[in-house]
């Protein structure tokens, strides 16, 4: 059971890295691409709003399984633009207080018995996998009976991961195409689209937003200095400009006498 | 004359200066700040390419100094360290900056002692009578290569995990030994906390010490016999009346301001990767290296980073794995040996031949190709483009005493070039 697994995870790594490369090799070919699909996210970091709603669905959704152990409340709220109070009101439900970290109250032995593996940590997952492939996998779930269950991911085939947005998503099928060569006798299955068999109760552009906004919230825990960096940048490259000009007059005063 | 009063400005110098003699009786400071740096007579015609020195030896003072407030933070072992990594990103007053300023270091560093190196060769600067110089500089870089390999695994990433994992066990293919000798660097049957915490203690202490007495070795080597410019000239063989050499001015101030502007512009390079792409889209910090170490999980593809991977290519280049480790280890030993390996009589590349130009472009672009063919995956194309470059790389070294020889060197001026500007 586990090798099998296991043998599907390393399939949708191949998997990942041919879409991947076909990726790089150019849109057009992207498009044709077997398997799952990475769309990009096209989150923005710096919408605080986005960032709020984010950590709203985070800790709704994700963190039923999912910790986040290397983020605390305390810094959420200050970087979230939330005051103490609606951090522990609106983000808190299990009595945490407000300098721990964002832990789940499932034990890793019950996930471990319950999902086969326990459920990845998800504090580095937008630096370890990235932002599109959080995106994409979020959005690439589909019908699958031969699965425990019930349900498949495009993007990584085999995954323990229930469809837990499929209230919010609907649920959808796999649709596939067949291709043959010149000759007609070989025929590749290849995935088309994904066609809707029960609506959720988000449209498809609510259902998108919220999965971005979920993306987006993994990225900014996945490095949360990462707005204040970029501004310090800024100033330091500013002094750095000013130090060049004095440097370099500096130099052409003492050089001058080198003939 | 006892009737003078000394102004108090004088007063004031007369008793700095006699601090100074005071020191001097006892230790040689005014004696070394002249032969280093106020009377070290320089070439007046560095060009960029001698930038890369100064450079180098900021990023070792940086990565000393930002490796020690690491480590005030950083716990090494096998259940914290990852953790203890993510509490300096997020916890410790700028520890990311700190953590992003020992990371790119790592890399800013391979990439301006390359450089340096590069320069060596195209200028001769190994030759007689520098070949101690290029001998200390090779064993700094070794160093350096000890140095940035331990320090890799101490952010117990998988990707260190597994990076560490693949070059110990490359020490298993000398045969007999292999095994013991691959368990006896581990301290384990495997990587384990026993391997972090031998890894720390290399990579804090005893490699750094070495760097740092070879660092000064290989200056004061250099001091000793001056330094080569990028015409080959030998500046001490033409004196003026002053017994100073024409061709050379005093390093301060002359190439400390000068070198003060690279070292400016270097650092706003370094700015714009540590503020703006600290990851370098994955080459300075590795995506899988945000995963923390896990022994039954391999990352999807294993490669070292960036700066080892021209070695890395050469070791796969090589269907026998013993024959490959050796092969590797030839490839970095190559250079110790070619201040000998050279027998041209001409030192500068502008008056060398079209022989020893082709062959040195031929081995930069086989180094470079080897590089990023060393981050791919070894297809079967890949690998055949690999064993290509590895020939030509070893071309450069093993054909080196014939193409040098037979190369039309032009005659080498009196005077280096220079043009005031």
């Amino acid at each position: 059971m586990r090798t099998d697994k296991k043998k599907r995870i390393v399939a949708g790594g191949l998997r990942l890295v041919l879409a991947l490369s076909a990726l790089v090799a150019g849109a057009a070919v992207a498009s044709e691409a077997p398997g799952g699909v990475i769309k990009p996210a096209h989150n923005d970091i710096t919408n605080i709003a986005s960032l709020q709603r984010g950590a709203r669905n985070f800790v709704n959704y994700c963190m039923g399984c999912h910790s986040a152990r290397y983020v605390r409340y305390s810094r959420l709220g200050e970087d979230l633009g939330l005051s103490e109070q609606q951090v522990i009101e609106n983000l808190m439900f299990t009595g945490e207080r407000i300098h721990d970290t964002m832990r789940t109250s499932m034990r890793p032995e019950d996930a471990a018995r319950w999902f086969g593996t326990p459920p990845p940590d998800l504090t580095l997952i937008a630096r370890s996998r990235g932002t599109d492939y959080i995106y994409s996998f979020l959005k690439s779930f589909y019908l699958d009976p031969s699965r425990p269950n019930g349900v498949n991911n495009m993007v990584l085939p085999g995954t323990a991961m229930p469809h837990v947005l499929w209230e919010r998503e609907g649920l959808k099928e796999a649709v596939y195409g067949g291709e043959s060569d010149a000759q007609h006798n070989v025929v590749h299955k290849r995935f088309k689209e994904f066609r809707v068999v029960r609506p959720g109760s988000d449209t498809a552009k609510e259902f998108d937003e919220f999965v971005r906004d979920t993306v987006n919230f993994l990225d900014y825990i996945g490095e949360p200095m990462q707005l204040e960096r970029r501004s310090i940048g800024l100033r330091v490259l500013a002094f750095l400009l000013v130090f060049f000009l004095f440097a370099y007059f500096l130099k052409k005063e003492y050089w001058k006498d080198v003939k | 004359m006892s009737a003078t009063v000394p102004s108090p400005q004088s007063g004031e110098r007369s008793r700095l200066a006699a601090l100074v003699d005071w020191i001097d009786a006892r230790f040689p400071m005014t004696r070394m700040w002249k032969e280093h740096a106020s009377e070290y007579y320089a070439p007046k015609n560095f060009n960029f390419w001698y930038y890369f020195g100064v450079l180098a030896s900021v990023v070792l003072v940086l990565q000393i100094v930002t490796g020690i407030f690491l480590t005030m933070n950083y716990k090494p072992s096998a259940a914290d360290a990852f953790a203890s990594v993510e509490y300096i990103m997020r916890d410790v007053e700028w520890g990311w900056l700190i953590r992003y300023m020992h990371s790119t270091g790592a890399s800013a560093f391979f990439i301006v002692v390359y450089l340096h190196m590069f320069r060596g060769l195209m200028y001769g600067s190994f030759k007689n009578p520098r070949e101690l110089v290029w001998i200390f500089g090779m064993l700094i870089y070794l160093c350096l290569m000890a140095e940035a390999f331990f320090g890799y695994l101490l952010p117990w990433g998988n990707m260190s995990y597994w990076g560490a994992q693949v070059i110990v066990s490359l020490f298993g293919a000398i045969p007999g030994i292999g095994e013991s000798l691959v368990e006896w660097i581990r301290g384990d049957y495997y990587i384990s906390d026993i391997t972090l915490n031998r890894f720390f203690a290399l990579h804090v202490v005893a490699l750094p010490i070495a760097l740092i007495f070879l660092v000064i070795a290989h200056i004061l080597a250099l001091h000793e016999v001056g330094s080569n410019n990028p015409d080959g000239v030998e500046i001490k063989k033409v004196k003026g009346p002053d017994g100073h050499p024409v061709d050379g001015i005093p390093f301060h101030p002359y190439y400390t301001v000068h070198d003060t502007v690279a070292v400016v512009v270097f650092f706003a390079l370094f700015a714009a990767v540590m503020f703006f792409a600290p990851t370098m889209g994955g080459y300075f910090l590795e995506h899988a290296n945000f995963e923390p170490a896990d022994p039954l999980r391999t990352p999807e593809h294993i490669a070292p980073v960036w700066y080892f991977t021209p070695f890395y290519a050469i070791l796969r280049a090589v269907p026998s794995k013993l024959f490959g480790v050796v092969l590797m280890g030839v490839a970095v030993l190559a250079f110790f040996f070619v201040p000998w390996l050279d027998r041209s009589r001409v030192k500068s590349i502008r008056y060398r031949g079209w022989l020893y130009r082709g062959f040195l472009i031929a081995f930069a672009i086989s180094f470079l190709a080897l590089g990023y063919l060393g981050l791919k995956p070894a297809t079967p194309a890949y690998t055949n483009a690999a064993r290509v470059f590895s020939v030509v790389y070893f071309a450069f070294f093993f054909l080196m005493p014939w193409y040098t020889k037979a190369d039309q060197t032009k005659p080498v001026p009196e005077r280096v070039t220079y043009h005031a500007h």
